[in-house]
């Protein structure tokens, strides 16, 4: 038995070393996805191009469009001198915001009394949009505080003042980065692992060496392990590719241990490898075997927590991410990279991601076995 | 019943896929050491019948012994005896020659120190010795044919069933195979082969005709082409499209076929022939000659096809 799953891993092995585009999907695509994943997937919002409409033109004005630039989040890429100019540089995405200083500003600041500025942000994308309102609000505050001071303007009575100090931790910069890469491998090794074990299977049956294979004394177990430890070690190497990366490229930190990373993710290549199976018991053609793997991944990488919060969704869709192996595994990559958290934390996803592996591989199994009946 | 001296049997093996008859209530015996010949058209249940014997597929009702080992029951039992070549020879194209047959060696677990020597034979009458580092996706149509025979065979099996094997090879590596097929047949291996060549089917020892899921004829390719119960005339006429309509539709006439410029007549009585000739040449047909003749395969199988 042993020695005729070898000889299907050695006969798997060859075949992938010796097809390009195999070598490819394995050696390249996963190094050229976290590279431009890690350095785009970011939410990080900075250099937001700003047009500086400025109707006032006095020394006030200037100060405070240098200070919006100063504080580094944006950069003034336009000076409209009409309303019309300035809608237009919006209509285009010249700019996603607009900082606008009508007449007499410079004026009511001297004096002391009260004045407008007109911050406009583009809210197609929300998420950008209220970042640029928060930090340019922060910004006009502390000028309007230090000028409102200079022209010796001061409350009679100052309110009693809390000092508000915010500190994040696991990720004290709040890098975007750091969140984001770790779970850029989960999704690269998911893909990864899903199209090979899938299109393996489904090209035997293309090539109709599958016919041959069922009538050799080779049992159906056997044939399964044989497809699917190949693409086990290959994910796995992957996983080793990409974790390295990461780590020494961009510089995201392992705070947890890696034994158990090595063990979790073992797990997690469970459920992905029975799902590869179960696509290739419904395919026929590498075709229809590489739709139905976009058909899971997509929705698994969007419901998994990835990139939005499970907590925000419909309650009937949270129940249904719980049949997603990937939000366990994000949890559990995430918790190791950036906490370091241990098994006394993480053990309930790894627990619920075993018995989700274990489902799926039996599923897929038995459906496997009757397709060769 | 006895199994023991017959290599293949069985008893009203039915395969329907959704509802539709592939294989309609098969009876069938094949002694050891036969050649048979399975013909019949594309669509006849050629493939079927080879699956179900081979155990790779279940049939509806009926069972079929193969080897002594029921395909119902004991389907592992009969992989480990027979040796079966898909209509696609079941390579890797992407493994050399010498690769594909070790993994065939491998999954059969055939003892390492019989290797080399049976390799060396596969591959010495299979002329591939020249070949064995070659991708087995750069051969020759009819070299990947000699291939998958040779992984087929690399187990010695008792009984070796081949799928159309030489569908889409040219004529002279067909005859070689053949060639190789009478040598495995002198080694008192029983071959149940499949094609859609009528001449091919002449070369074996016994050939069934299957139609529409079923067997009508199973004999002798002798004993068949004699069993056709009626005159068979061949006549060199002109225009032999319309003459073959015309003489389809004159009374005492059960088929026609076409060879080139002649026509092939199957006769209800002698008689009917002048009938015949009459006819076409009422209708404008020159009819040059006419001659008596054997029916060869093709014309019973069509006779067979055609009759009411």
């Amino acid at each position: 038995m042993f020695e005729r799953i070898k000889e299907m891993v050695v006969k798997e092995f060859s075949q992938v070393f010796r097809d390009r585009r195999m070598k490819a999907i394995i050696f390249v695509t996963p190094i050229l996805q976290l590279l431009i994943f890690g350095y785009a997937v970011t939410t990080d919002v900075k250099s937001i191009n700003t047009a500086f409409y400025d109707l006032d033109h006095s020394y006030e004005s200037r100060e405070l469009g240098r200070r919006l630039e100063a504080s580094g989040y944006f950069i003034i890429t336009g000076t409209p001198s009409s309303a019309k100019e300035m809608g237009d540089l919006l209509d285009r995405g010249k700019v996603l915001a607009v900082l606008q200083v009508n007449k007499g500003f410079g004026r009511d600041l001297a004096r002391g009394v009260p004045t407008e500025v007109q911050m406009i942000v583009d809210g197609t994308d929300s998420n950008t949009a209220s970042v640029a309102m928060d930090y340019s609000t922060r910004v006009i505050n502390r000028f309007g505080k230090e000028f409102g001071t200079r022209a010796g303007i001061q409350r009679v009575v100052k309110p009693a003042r809390i000092d508000l100090r915010s500190r994040a931790w696991y990720n004290p910069d709040l890098r975007s980065r750091n969140y984001n890469v770790p779970g850029v491998i989960a999704i690269i090794i998911m893909l990864t692992c899903l199209l090979l074990t899938a299109m393996a299977v489904v090209r035997e049956r293309e090539i109709g060496t599958m016919e041959q294979l069922m009538v050799t004394p080779l049992k159906p177990v056997e044939l399964m392990l044989g497809k699917t430890i190949p693409f086990a070690l290959i994910s796995y190497f992957d996983m080793a590719l990409v974790t390295t990366i990461g780590v020494f490229w961009f510089d995201i930190p392992i705070k947890g241990s890696i034994p158990l990373l090595v063990l979790s993710t073992a797990i997690y290549l469970l459920s992905v490898l029975g799902v590869g199976l179960f696509i290739s018991t419904i395919s026929r053609t590498q075709q229809q075997a590489l739709m139905a793997t976009f058909l899971f991944y997509i929705p698994a990488v969007l419901l998994s927590g990835f990139m939005f919060p499970i907590e925000n969704m419909p309650v009937a869709i949270q129940y249904g991410t719980y049949l997603n192996p990937l939000r366990y595994f994000l949890v559990i990559i995430r918790g190791i990279f950036l906490k370091g958290n241990g098994i006394d934390i993480l053990w309930p996803q790894m627990a619920a991601l075993l018995l989700l592996g274990v489902v799926v591989i039996m599923t897929s199994s038995l459906r496997f076995r009757k397709r060769l009946g | 019943m006895d199994t023991n001296t017959a290599a293949i049997k069985a008893e009203t093996l039915t395969k329907t896929f959704n509802g539709n008859i592939a294989l309609d209530s098969l009876t069938l015996e094949i002694k050891k050491g036969e050649l048979f010949g399975l013909v019949g058209p594309d669509g006849a249940g050629k493939t079927t019948t080879m699956r179900l014997l081979t155990a790779i597929m279940e049939p509806t009702s009926g069972d079929a012994w193969v080897a002594g080992h029921s395909v119902l029951k004991e389907g592992e039992r009969i992989k480990e005896r027979i040796g079966y070549m898909s209509q696609k020879f079941g390579l890797y194209e992407d493994l050399t020659v010498m690769e594909n047959i070790i993994f065939y060696a491998d999954l059969y677990e055939v003892p390492q120190k019989e290797r080399p020597e049976r390799i060396e034979r596969l591959l010495g009458f299979s002329n591939l010795t020249p070949f064995k580092g070659r991708l087995a996706g750069k051969l020759s149509g009819g070299m990947k044919q000699k291939l998958g025979l040779a992984c087929a065979l690399i187990h010695t099996p008792e009984i070796l069933f081949l799928d159309e094997p030489t569908n889409g090879v040219d004529p002279v590596s067909r005859r070689d195979f053949w060639r190789i097929l009478y040598g495995l047949l002198k080694d008192g291996i029983t071959i149940f082969v499949s094609t859609a060549y009528l001449d091919e089917a002449e070369r074996c020892t016994r050939v069934g005709l299957m139609h529409r899921g079923k067997i009508l004829i199973d004999d002798s390719p002798a004993r068949i082409k004699g069993s056709l119960g009626f005159p068979m005339v061949e006549l060199w006429t002109g225009d032999a499209r319309t003459a073959e309509d015309i003489a389809r539709g004159c009374p005492g006439v059960r088929s026609v076929s076409i060879y080139g410029n002649r026509l092939h007549v199957a006769l209800e009585r002698s008689k009917a022939l002048d009938g015949v000739i009459g006819r076409l040449q009422k209708e404008g047909i020159i009819v040059r000659d006419h001659r008596s003749i054997l029916p060869s395969l093709e014309d019973v199988f069509i006779a067979m096809v055609e009759e009411p």
